[in-house]
């Protein structure tokens, strides 16, 4: 069957089974190998995207279920690295093996789009389902901490440009 | 896969002299199958360094990376003797290479004690090899110049070049004696001790494909390989001829396999029998499985189960042991005439590795030769596997190391490897083979379980005099499973005058092997909770129960030959000020004994020698009425010798080992019915989530005089009986048993 996907602001046709996982659409046949498969089951959620500007468990998403509604991998997050999350991810030096971290800056992503400043329980709560087999969730709380700094911090900018102008 | 993986533009010169450090290196996996490694190769500056003519620096980092940091912190031993700036240096991952790199593995946290001084070494014959090419240009004497930041410089008459500008000359140098080197005074290290973010991390934020799932070739086709839950089942029948046809299926095959058939199963026992699959995409391999109906000959090992290994287990511990592994003094008599004895039955599970990245290889087949992208923390071992297996030989089969998402041990096997190579080959197209998390779960080899009986007794003044253990494992005859036995010279082996190790066993069906901290993961919380359980009958402070013990090491001659099984103190042993110092260090920061708890709050303490690592851990609980246990904080406190090489990545490790130690205590158990394993995905092996993990976990490391070792492995056994301790002192209950969870234990 034939899918228009909406991904990363491209659309691109797939003709693939209605129930193939968007996972696999987007690693086997978009190539778009930044998020990661860990379990398939929704327990690890290493495959975290964005659907429609919310968090979902690509895995668990069949392809037939995802529309027209926009579709944000890791790889969409910013071309370069300068989203606020990737940015405070690689200061903080977050991962270990950094298998998970795709899911991990993806949950962060949607959580500060909808609580720019979090407290530490808004952390554990959004991110609860996100494993790290390495466990370095002390350094993802405080790399979520200097994501919302430097979210809060940018836009203050930009309201200051915004008034000067 | 990357361009700045790109070999051909190494210069070429020939192999330096005197590689007396490197030649004395053995490769861990060569000696764990007895092989003995490969003549070690002269150590060649050029195959780790390269300094294009614009003074760009790349260093070649040879060992297989899977979130330990050893890509970052081999080149950095390497560019502080080179004296250049490490925001200059490129990393380039080398290929497995053994006519170039020796010890190309990852385990037993032997990359710092084995890499400190060849690495450095490395590093200094390039810096020396640029300064003699700058004296030969200038016709000044070497000795009159210095270096800085990637250049040589002039003192007398004001000259500098750039290590670019020599590179050419370089080419053509005569190559330096390793033993004639200087290496750099500690208190100039610019590099060193540094925290250097990992070096993959800017392709990992932006979704890079850096990991062994991520590989693809040209023309590749997707392969999922079906084995029985039995180890060793074989196929009868199945309906291969309807999965072929299914939709986006490519091929399917069965592949026949000589049964496995010791009664204790080999480390990596190789290719077993099952059916592959392959299709266009991995979801149509995997969907094309899920109708696969397969007739098992299952063997003998399928009427095996967990239950029934503990009915045996509690039948050998009331019986006469199958033999003595150690025995100094007279425990018998020592325990009879002891002030106070205390028995207690520990036990703990078998577990598996289940890294967050399932097991994978990507592997083309072509003119008899096979090219293969592994994350192997033995890509050597897996080599000599692949070529035995398809019956060429190890040169003809090149092996690229590709990222690991977790190793953790699994990775020290490969079966994923032969696998892939196998089907590659029988295919006759390029293949990428990805395990389903439920094969992983269900083919591992597992951190084996057992059972320990103890019995010591304290004197009158509250000394520990006698120590007996009776070791239930599995194994049979003199041979334990693997990773399923017990050293002679396990603490308190040693500390103790009158010490007994007694040992039965009984077969295990399924495959077992290292896990992080391999033994030490699940003995340092049997002795470290029972040394607190002496320590309450003597009517002592667990901290000073534990320094007097430690300060009544005796004299005793070398363990027997054989005994079977790594103890944790493998040699050199020990050292008790080394762990007094440690155990004083995590006291004073945790505020042992200085601070008042309220009730159902309490504090535990461990200390554990392992992979020459000292560690002491201390972790305060709140334990509420229903046996919810929330983690307030966590203190480490660690000697890992004179300097740690990357600060950040040690802390990062250091926490990591904790959270790892703190899933295993609580939840994690792989249980066995008619042969197979039970659990089949995480939602049956819970690991720790964010919100169980304290606010802080807060490492310190006690800098001695000793050579630099490493951190991955002993940081983890502490923190189990800590945690245990702390529930005792909290709320008077002895956990003896893992996982907790199974005493109606779990985190808040």
């Amino acid at each position: 069957m034939a899918f228009k996907l909406n991904v990363n602001g491209h659309t691109s046709t797939v003709d693939v089974p209605g129930d193939m996982p968007l996972l696999w659409v987007l690693r086997d046949v978009l190539d778009l190998k930044g998020t990661k498969y860990g379990c398939g089951i929704g327990q690890c959620a290493a495959c975290t995207v964005h659907v429609a500007g919310k968090p979902a468990k690509a895995c668990l998403t069949p392809v037939s279920a995802v529309g027209t509604q926009a579709i944000t991998t890791l790889e969409g997050l910013s071309a370069d690295g300068t989203h606020p999350v990737q940015v405070a991810w690689q200061e903080i030096d977050v991962p270990q093996c950094g298998y998970c971290q795709a899911g991990q800056m993806m949950a962060a992503a949607a959580l500060l789009a909808k609580t720019p400043k979090p407290t530490d329980k808004d952390i554990d709560t959004a991110m609860n389902g996100n494993l790290c087999r390495c466990g370095t969730y002390v350094r993802i709380r405080k790399a979520v901490h200097k994501a919302s700094e430097l979210t809060t911090s940018a836009s203050a900018k930009t309201v200051q440009t915004a008034s000067k102008e | 896969m990357n361009k700045r993986y790109d070999r051909r533009s190494f210069l070429k010169v020939s192999a330096l002299a005197g590689g007396g450090v490197l030649l004395s290196l053995q490769t861990p996996e060569a000696k764990a199958q007895g092989r003995g490694a490969a003549a070690a190769p002269a150590p060649d500056v050029h195959a780790f360094i390269k300094v294009a003519p614009d003074g760009t620096v790349t260093i070649v980092s040879k060992n297989p990376e899977v979130g330990q940091g050893v890509r970052n912190m081999l080149p950095m031993m390497i560019a502080e003797e080179l004296d250049v700036d490490w925001k200059n240096v490129k990393l380039e991952q080398a290929d497995f290479d053994d006519t170039k790199y020796v010890g190309q593995s990852a385990g037993g946290s032997t990359a710092t004690p084995n890499n400190w001084v060849p690495m450095r070494q490395v590093g200094a014959a390039g810096r020396l090899m640029f300064v003699n090419a700058a004296a030969q240009t200038w016709g000044v004497p070497a000795s009159e110049l210095t270096t800085a930041s990637g250049k040589v410089m002039h003192k007398g008459s004001n000259k500098s070049a750039g290590y670019g500008e020599l590179a050419a000359k370089v080419a053509t140098m005569p190559t330096p004696d390793f033993s004639t080197l200087k290496l750099k005074d500690p208190q100039d290290y610019k590099i060193i001790g540094t925290s250097q973010i990992a070096y993959d991390l800017h392709s990992i934020v932006l979704g890079k494909p850096v990991f062994g799932i991520d590989v693809t070739v040209p023309g590749m086709l997707y392969g999922v390989f079906e084995k029985c839950g039995v180890f060793g089942g074989k196929v009868v029948s199945s309906n291969i001829e309807e999965i072929k046809k299914m939709p986006g299926i490519k091929q399917a095959f069965v592949i026949e396999r000589p049964v496995v058939t010791d009664a204790v199963i080999p480390r990596d026992p190789g290719l077993e029998n099952g059916i592959a699959i392959l299709g266009e995409t991995w979801w149509h391999a995997q969907s094309a499985r899920k109708k696969l109906v397969v007739k098992w000959d299952e063997g003998p090992r399928a009427s095996e189960s967990s239950a029934a290994h503990a009915v045996k287990a509690a039948e050998l511990m009331k019986q006469a042991p199958q033999r003595t592994i150690r025995a100094d003094g007279d425990a018998e008599a020592a325990l009879k005439t002891a002030a106070k004895t205390v028995e207690a039955t520990y036990s703990y599970p078998h577990i598996a590795h289940a890294p967050l990245e399932p097991q994978n290889c990507t592997a083309i087949f072509k003119d008899g030769k096979v090219e293969l992208w592994t994350n192997s923390q033995t890509p050597g071992g897996g080599r000599q596997m692949v070529a035995d297996t398809l019956g060429i030989t190890p040169k003809d089969v090149k092996v690229h190391m590709v990222r690991g998402g977790g190793g953790f041990g699994r990775r020290l096997t490969n079966d994923y490897m032969v696998e892939a190579a196998f089907i590659a080959k029988q295919a006759g197209a390029p293949v990428k083979l990805l395990w389903s998390r439920e094969d992983d779960m269900t083919h591992d080899y597992y951190r084996p379980g057992g059972w320990q009986h103890l019995t010591a007794g304290v004197d009158a003044s509250g000394k520990v005099v006698a120590w007996k253990n009776h070791f239930i494992s599995f194994g049979a005859g003199e041979q334990f499973a693997q990773s399923a036995g017990m050293g002679p010279t396990e603490f308190p082996q040693r500390f103790v005058p009158n010490y007994a190790l007694h040992a039965s066993v009984q077969p295990l069906g399924i495959r077992t092997g290292a896990l992080r901290a391999p033994s030490s993961n699940a003995f340092a919380f049997v002795i470290q909770s029972f040394i607190d359980e002496l320590a309450h009958a003597a009517g002592k402070d667990p901290v000073a129960f534990r320094m007097e013990l430690l300060n009544s090491a005796v004299p005793l001659p070398a363990p027997p030959a054989g005994g079977g099984g790594r103890g944790g103190a493998a040699p050199p042993g020990m050292n008790p000020e080394r762990m007094k110092a440690v155990l004083q260090l995590a006291a004073e920061k945790s505020g042992w004994g200085k601070r008042n708890l309220p009730k159902g709050t309490g504090m535990g303490i461990a200390f554990h020698f392992s992979h020459q690592g000292y560690f002491a851990e201390v972790a305060e609980v709140k334990v509420d009425a229903a046996n919810k246990v929330k983690l307030n904080h966590v203190w480490v406190a660690g000697d890992v010798g004179s300097q740690i090489i990357n600060p950040s990545g040690a802390e990062n490790l250091s926490q990591g080992a904790v959270v790892d130690g703190l899933s295993e205590m609580m939840s994690q158990e792989i249980t066995v019915e008619k042969g197979r394993v039970v659990q089949t995905n995480y939602h049956q092996h819970g690991m720790m989530r964010m919100a169980q993990t304290p606010p802080d976990i807060e490492i310190h490391y006690l800098k001695s005089t000793f050579s630099p070792t490493g951190i991955g492995e002993p940081a983890l056994p502490p923190i189990l009986p800590a945690v245990a301790n702390a529930i005792f002192s909290a709320t008077g209950k002895r956990v003896r048993s893992m996982p907790f969870s199974k005493s109606g234990f779990s985190w808040a």
